[in-house]
């Protein structure tokens, strides 16, 4: 088998009205996202990746440290745009969380507006590439981190993320240009579809489904 | 009798174009008005002017929003520190390792930021071309020509994964080598001296180039100005190259 580049769930035009263009979306998703596919693809002979699971990959060449860099860089890129892409929608954004997510949000972060403005301070200091998370830590509680270029809390070791954001530049500099605190706003305010990461806190996160 | 007003006028003309010229031009976005040592310093040339190889809006936002914002959070982390805020960035980024913990970080980010950005700044808004002279021997010496030296610098420079910096470093003996260095890190962190280099963060050509970095690496050569980094390599030799 081989790593492919999924569907977006969404038209490429549908994030326009919410502050994601569809020239940013078929760049984002038709090159960045498929180069890294097409690079991990490359690399599954030479680094003997053949029937594992992309999960599987992104914690074994996190925990190899420098040597698996060349390997995390493409397999953690491509789980974390899969994630991206499921975590947004047209219909996404609001205040109004589903319950579980809600309570645990109150319990765990001192509600909605704390965990909003812990999660764009993380995407504003991520100095460089990289992205922002809310996970579920190994103490079962929702903690909100931030990750460099294509690491991730898998391959941190850190825990199950239910929601990511990309602050790589290309994420948002059509849209945004130099501004990565209004694309943060715009992301949580406009386009996190809550109802999917209530399920993937409720399912144990997300299973992308792909392998080697 | 009241001078002739042809007269006047072209004292008047004279004057002001003497004005226009004596002060530095700050091209863009207006620096943030000064609250440390460290200032943007203004663009050596327009915006447009190293069309159509970088465009004049990505010129702005990157000196006028992107190295604007290093300095202003340069100048913050060393507000409370005055001994930090007295020495030059090159200094401060050499000795990194014995600056307070707390804005090292800090630091590390703007101050190679504002460096690297000064450094860029200064080697384009040329026609690029070819160096000549005791540089263009050095390039064939250490970096095997201008044509090996272009190959190698856009295969670093793609390679780069995430934000980041290719450069040339040159020592105080003239050898160059090629560099590359993750986010706004920069050979100065390693007490090396930097000839030129290319940023490769997504800001330096998204909005021309969007995903093909390798396109705007090879473009960049177009812009090179080989007078000033011949300049910059003079200096190095000479041992009053900064940043
Ligand atoms: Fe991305
Ligand atoms: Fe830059």
């Amino acid at each position: 088998m081989a790593f492919s580049l999924p569907a977006l769930p969404y038209d490429t035009s549908a994030l326009a009205a919410q502050g994601m263009c569809q020239e940013t979306l078929e760049l984002h998703h038709g090159k960045h996202h498929n180069a890294y596919v097409t690079a991990l693809n490359g690399l599954i002979e030479s680094k003997g990746l053949a029937g594992k699971s992309l999960e599987q990959i992104v914690a074994e060449a996190g925990k190899a440290g420098a040597d698996g860099a060349p390997v995390l860089n493409q397999a953690g890129q491509h789980w974390n745009h899969i994630l991206f892409w499921q975590v947004m929608s047209p219909k996404g954004g609001g205040d109004k969380l589903p319950g579980t997510l809600a309570a645990k949000i109150d319990q765990d972060l001192g509600g909605l507006a704390q965990f909003k403005e812990a999660f764009k301070q993380a995407g504003v200091t991520q100095f460089g590439s990289g992205w922002a998370w809310l996970i579920v830590g190994a103490d079962g509680k929702l903690k909100v981190t931030k990750t460099p270029n294509g690491a991730n809390p898998i391959s941190t070791g850190e825990g199950t993320p239910i929601l990511g954001v990309d602050v790589w530049e290309h994420a948002y500099y059509l849209d945004f240009r130099n501004v990565r605190p209004n694309y943060l706003d715009n992301f949580l305010n406009k386009l996190v579809d809550w109802e999917v990461v209530e399920t993937l806190l409720k399912n144990g996160g997300l299973k992308s489904g792909q392998s080697a | 009798m009241p001078m002739p007003m042809s007269r006047r006028t072209a004292l008047f003309g004279g004057a002001a174009l003497a004005a226009v010229f004596a002060t530095p031009r700050a091209w863009g976005q207006a620096a943030p008005p000064p609250s440390g040592p460290f200032t943007l310093p203004a663009l050596p040339y327009a915006p447009n002017a190293n069309e159509p190889h970088i465009d004049a809006q990505t010129m702005e936002i990157h000196h006028g929003r992107h190295h604007a914002a290093y300095v202003a959070n340069l100048n913050a982390a060393v507000k409370d520190h005055s001994q930090v805020a007295a020495m030059p960035i090159e200094q401060i980024l050499a000795k990194l390792g014995e600056m307070p913990e707390a804005i090292r970080t800090a630091l590390r980010n703007n101050g190679g930021g504002h460096a690297n950005h000064t450094m860029f700044w200064g080697v384009m808004g040329g026609k690029g071309g070819t160096p000549s002279g005791e540089l263009a021997e050095a390039v064939t010496r250490d970096l095997g020509g201008l044509d090996k030296l272009k190959a190698d610098f856009n295969g670093a420079g793609a390679r780069v994964f995430g934000s980041g910096w290719v450069f040339v470093t040159v020592d105080r003996a003239g050898k160059l080598a090629l560099a590359s260095r993750p986010n706004q890190d920069t050979p100065l962190m390693d007490g090396g001296r930097v000839l030129f280099g290319n940023d490769v963060w997504e800001h330096a050509y998204y909005l021309k180039y969007q995903n093909r970095r390798p396109a705007y690496l090879e473009a960049w050569w177009n812009v090179v100005d080989w007078e000033k980094v011949a300049t910059r390599y003079a200096a190095a030799k000479a041992g009053t190259l900064t940043v």
